[in-house]
């Protein structure tokens, strides 16, 4: 069975904006995929290319193989969400859902009994009556999320859904957009420039950065092992040093110290090139502790995160170097660091991530 | 980026029925705009450079226009009216605005309904009235055996300013009740005083609204054809002087001539208006909290007894005009008589009935091509987008008495198929409806951009026709501003005067237009029970509107009102 959806080296360019430059990602059956990145680059005008509202100036789009790159929207069979939601404002919640079956030949108790289930499916059956004046933020969402879902398509394609409303419905209807989804097994394609967000709900990210895909994988990928240092910026936290690279492979130097690295990029001697390390990869260890990679950092800042402190540190050196490090509460305790204490700590060299220099 | 080029065009879209239906719409629209307005206005720009065989003679018609004195002065003349009208009532309106919006004074609702009177009239009844008041035969004139000259530069200005006095007025309560009143606060607060207040506040506020109400009145002015021919006596201004050359001595060219140079004020003060009206819409912030007006007797009476005087010569006109046409004969005999309104002279009521049946035509026609054209425009975007919206505004520009001659050009030429429309009532609702077409195009255009853009992607993606969601959805959320343009429409068509008069033929009389045949004739009692009949036709449908809005209200009320 073809994938449900194919994209092939899509380029768009609004006047001399590039805002797609060869982008080519595939959507398997019932897969939940998110498109993540800073605004502007480009998220919305892909989805619109999906959905035929805007025109690419190259490449193809197949849904379930079937090339439908220069149809028009009513012919591609798929349910779409925007950031406003779109709701009909004359209409009622029910009619707002019923508004696709209308034009498709149904029988009125058809439509009623569809309308019905969709009401039960995003949890609002008693709000049928109501005018999208009348719901909550939240509410109004899952009406257009069921409007979109009635005819029954094919893909689903959501444009920063969450985006509009306080950080509390967002995270319920995360849950709730996501069971949904789950429960219909459609494809579905998010567009978010929330990377906690994306990292919670997609079965895979695309990473996009100036019209361009910087990397495609499992969140767990994408956190773990970002294949360039945009992803690796963008996805969570990271410190970032720079340093130079060593005479031994797969080492490289921070000052006068040399750090041993992952796997990864080998560069001549003295080449410039970019360390990265997440806040909660960096280990504190008590002084003497006869490890790699062993530093000692001074505390210049506690910020209490309830879960964890993020202690900022900064490395002795002629440029001082800044890294976060997130401590879990109970082993602060055994710690006790404060402010102007000298700590030591190793920077694991499974975790110390190598990339070109910034 | 990728090394690749990337070509420079989208891809097409394959074509569907969806796409060639609204392809054909806009080239309906097209096609209307370029027959009803582009054209005719090419016509007269040619014309204008020719000679009364039609041969091109270059700017000779101009040097002719420059260099006659008794119709170049016609230029001088019109630009005096206009500034002296639109400086007096502007000042006028100025002042009842503030009464209206910034005191407490007693009567509000009832100042703000006379002021609105001359809307419903053609604005040669000013005119009349004051003939009938000042004239060689006026009652103040036998009266008093004093004889004030009203015919001329006088009469003009002061009749004009009547008309052009709600406009104004309009404009200038709309500028001054968006004020903040946060600024007056902190104006207060810092101790500044009443005067100073008004200076460094009020007047910096309002200062677009002015503008704006100056360009308005100025174009009025300028463009009004019926206060000067009736009161005008032998001052000559453009909007006289291309009647003259067309029906007074069939020089079209002349006429084409004088058009195009009314042209160049009338359009540069509709350009500098709406550049105007752009920036004070900057002004207003939504977090704007309104003002309420504190007491203050001393102010309030004097402001009163301002709109007394102002409403009351505004009433005084009316009235005038209402008793002439009930008396055997003004001012000599005032024996109680409905014979005035008998209209045999002008073959009774076929008039009325031309007119009412030509505004409701236009209102109709003409606010389903604004609304439908604002649709086309806005929400279905394509190259010809922009052309479009151009030619969709460019009517306000073009004063009514050019926008007749054009159509004689075009629906009166030797041998065209168009001509089938000239003599036809078809050509009157035609020439409403695009006289007056900007205001409810913009109109329209502003509530479809106030709606959601995706409604239409929305519908699209769930396979709905857009047409059908035009329906259901956008006219359904416009219904306020749709009744209101055609409200706009009727009203206007009932009282014009300048296009019409060229256009009306025998069977196709205006009531409008048989109020000045009548007033030329000297069938002045007849010319003023037309105009009550007017105005009252016009009243009726005020009424009737009011009712269908609060039937409109009630019905959206629903959903435009959150029960949260
Ligand atoms: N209709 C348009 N006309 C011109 N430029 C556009 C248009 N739509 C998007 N762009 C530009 O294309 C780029 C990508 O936009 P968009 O896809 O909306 O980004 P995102 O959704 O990731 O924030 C931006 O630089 C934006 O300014
Ligand atoms: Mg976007």
């Amino acid at each position: 069975m073809p994938p449900a959806v194919e994209l092939v080296s899509i380029a768009k360019t609004f006047g001399s904006v590039v805002a797609l430059a060869d982008a080519s990602l595939t959507v398997a059956d019932g897969e939940f995929v998110c498109v993540l990145g800073p605004s502007g680059c480009g998220k919305t005008t892909l989805l619109r290319i999906v959905a035929g509202l805007e025109r690419q100036n190259a490449g193809a789009v197949r849904l379930r193989g079937r090339d439908v790159s220069r149809l028009p929207p009513s012919q591609r069979d798929y349910g779409i969400v925007f950031q406003s939601y779109a709701l009909f404002p004359n209409l009622t919640a029910a009619r707002n859902i019923a508004y696709g079956l209308e034009t498709r030949g149904w029988d009125r108790a058809r439509i009623a009994a569809r309308v019905d289930e969709l009401l039960e499916l995003v949890h609002l059956p008693h709000h049928r009556h109501r005018y999208p004046a009348q719901l909550s933020g939240g509410e109004q969402q899952r009406v257009a999320l069921a409007r979109a879902l009635a005819p029954s398509p094919s893909l689903l394609l959501l444009d920063e859904p969450l985006s509009a409303l306080d950080a509390r419905v967002r995270l319920a209807l995360r849950h709730e957009i996501k069971s949904v989804q789950r429960r219909v097994s459609i494809p579905t394609i998010m567009v978010t420039h929330d990377q906690e967000e994306a990292l919670a709900m997609a079965d895979r990210i695309v990473v996009m950065n100036h019209g361009v895909i910087e990397q495609i994988g499992t969140p767990h990928e994408v956190y773990m092992e970002p294949r360039t240092l945009f992803v690796a910026r963008f996805v969570g936290q990271m410190n970032v040093v720079p340093a130079r690279a060593d005479a031994r492979a797969g080492w490289a130097r921070v000052g006068g110290v040399a750090l041993h690295c992952r796997e990864g990029v080998t560069l001549p001697e003295g080449a410039a090139l970019t360390l990265a390390i997440r806040p909660e990869e960096v280990v504190l260890g008590g002084a003497g502790h006869a490890a790699e990679n062993t530093l000692v950092a001074r505390v210049v800042g506690l910020q209490f995160l309830g879960a964890f402190t993020r202690l900022a540190l900064t490395l002795p050196g002629d440029v001082p170097v800044r890294l976060d490090c997130d401590v879990a509460a109970g082993a602060l305790a055994v710690v006790g660091a404060k402010e102007g204490d000298e700590l030591a700590l190793a920077l694991p060299a499974s975790a110390l991530r190598v990339f070109p220099a910034a | 980026m990728s090394a690749r080029a990337i070509p420079d065009r989208p891809v097409r879209q394959a074509w569907h029925a969806e796409a060639v239906l609204r392809l054909a719409l806009i080239a309906f629209y097209a096609a209307f705009l370029t027959l009803f307005v582009l054209y005719p206005m090419l016509q007269v720009f040619t014309r204008s450079l020719q000679d009364g065989q039609g041969r091109f003679v270059g700017a000779a018609n101009y040097v002719r226009y420059f260099a006659t004195p008794a119709i170049a002065s016609s230029i001088t003349n019109s630009l005096a009216v206009a500034t002296g009208t639109t400086l007096l009532t502007v000042v006028l309106a100025f002042v009842y605005a503030y009464a209206l919006t910034r005191s407490t004074m007693p009567l509000p609702g009832l100042f703000r309904l006379v002021i609105m009177l001359p809307i419903f009239a053609p604005s040669l009844v000013q005119g009349i009235a004051f003939i009938y008041v000042f004239g060689n035969n006026g009652l103040l004139t036998r009266w008093t055996g004093f004889n004030v000259g009203i015919y001329g530069f006088k009469g003009i200005v002061a009749a004009e300013t009547f008309y052009a006095l709600p406009h104004a007025v309009l404009i200038l309560v709309a500028a001054l009740t968006a004020a903040d009143a946060r600024l007056y606060d902190a104006a207060s607060a810092l101790g500044a005083s009443r005067v100073k207040t008004f200076v460094t506040v009020t007047l910096p506020g309002v200062k677009y609204g002015v503008m704006s109400a100056c360009f308005v009145v100025f174009t009025l002015v300028i463009t009004d054809f019926g206060v000067p021919k009736v009161i005008g006596g032998k001052y000559s201004v453009m909007a006289t002087e291309i009647y003259n050359q067309v029906i007074g001595q069939q020089n079209f060219t002349m006429g084409a001539t004088v058009s195009v140079v009314l042209l160049i004020p009338a359009a540069l003060a509709v350009v500098i208006d709406r550049l105007v009206q752009r920036r004070q819409y900057a002004l207003l912030t939504a977090s704007s909290v309104p003002l309420r007006p504190a007491r203050n007797r001393g102010r309030d009476l004097g402001l009163f007894v301002y709109c007394t005087l102002v409403a009351g010569g505004i009433a005084a006109i009316y009235l005038v005009i209402l008793a002439s046409s009930l008396v055997t004969r003004w001012p000599y005999d005032f024996t109680p008589t409905t014979k005035h309104y008998r209209f045999d002279t002008v073959g009774g009521y076929t008039a009325v009935w031309n007119s009412i049946e030509a505004a409701a035509l236009a209102a109709v026609i003409g606010t389903v091509l604004a609304f439908a054209g604002a649709y086309l425009v806005e929400k279905c975007r394509t190259a010809a987008s922009g052309p479009l919206y151009v030619l969709s505004v460019l009517p306000v520009s073009v004063p009514g008495m050019v926008l007749g001659l054009a159509y004689i050009f075009t629906f009166n030429a030797p041998g065209s198929p168009l001509n089938a429309l000239y003599g036809t009532l078809a050509i009157l609702v035609l020439s409403h409806l695009v006289h007056y077409f900007t205001v409810p195009f913009l109109t329209a255009t502003a509530a479809l951009k106030q709606m959601d853009a995706e409604f239409e992607n929305v519908s699209a993606s769930l396979g709905v026709p857009f047409y059908r969601t035009f329906w259901r959805v956008t006219v359904p959320l416009a219904l306020p501003q749709i009744v209101a343009l055609s409200l706009y429409f009727f009203l206007n068509a009932m009282v014009t005067l300048s296009a019409a008069v060229f256009l009306v033929a025998p069977g196709t009389e205006l009531a409008a237009v048989a109020v000045l045949l009548m007033d030329d004739a000297g069938d002045t009692a007849q010319a003023a029970a037309m105009s009550v009949l007017i105005i009252a036709i016009g009243f009726a449908v005020r009424l009737l509107y009011a009712l269908l809005m609060r039937g409109v209200t009630r019905r959206t009320q629903a959903w435009t009102v959150a029960t949260r």
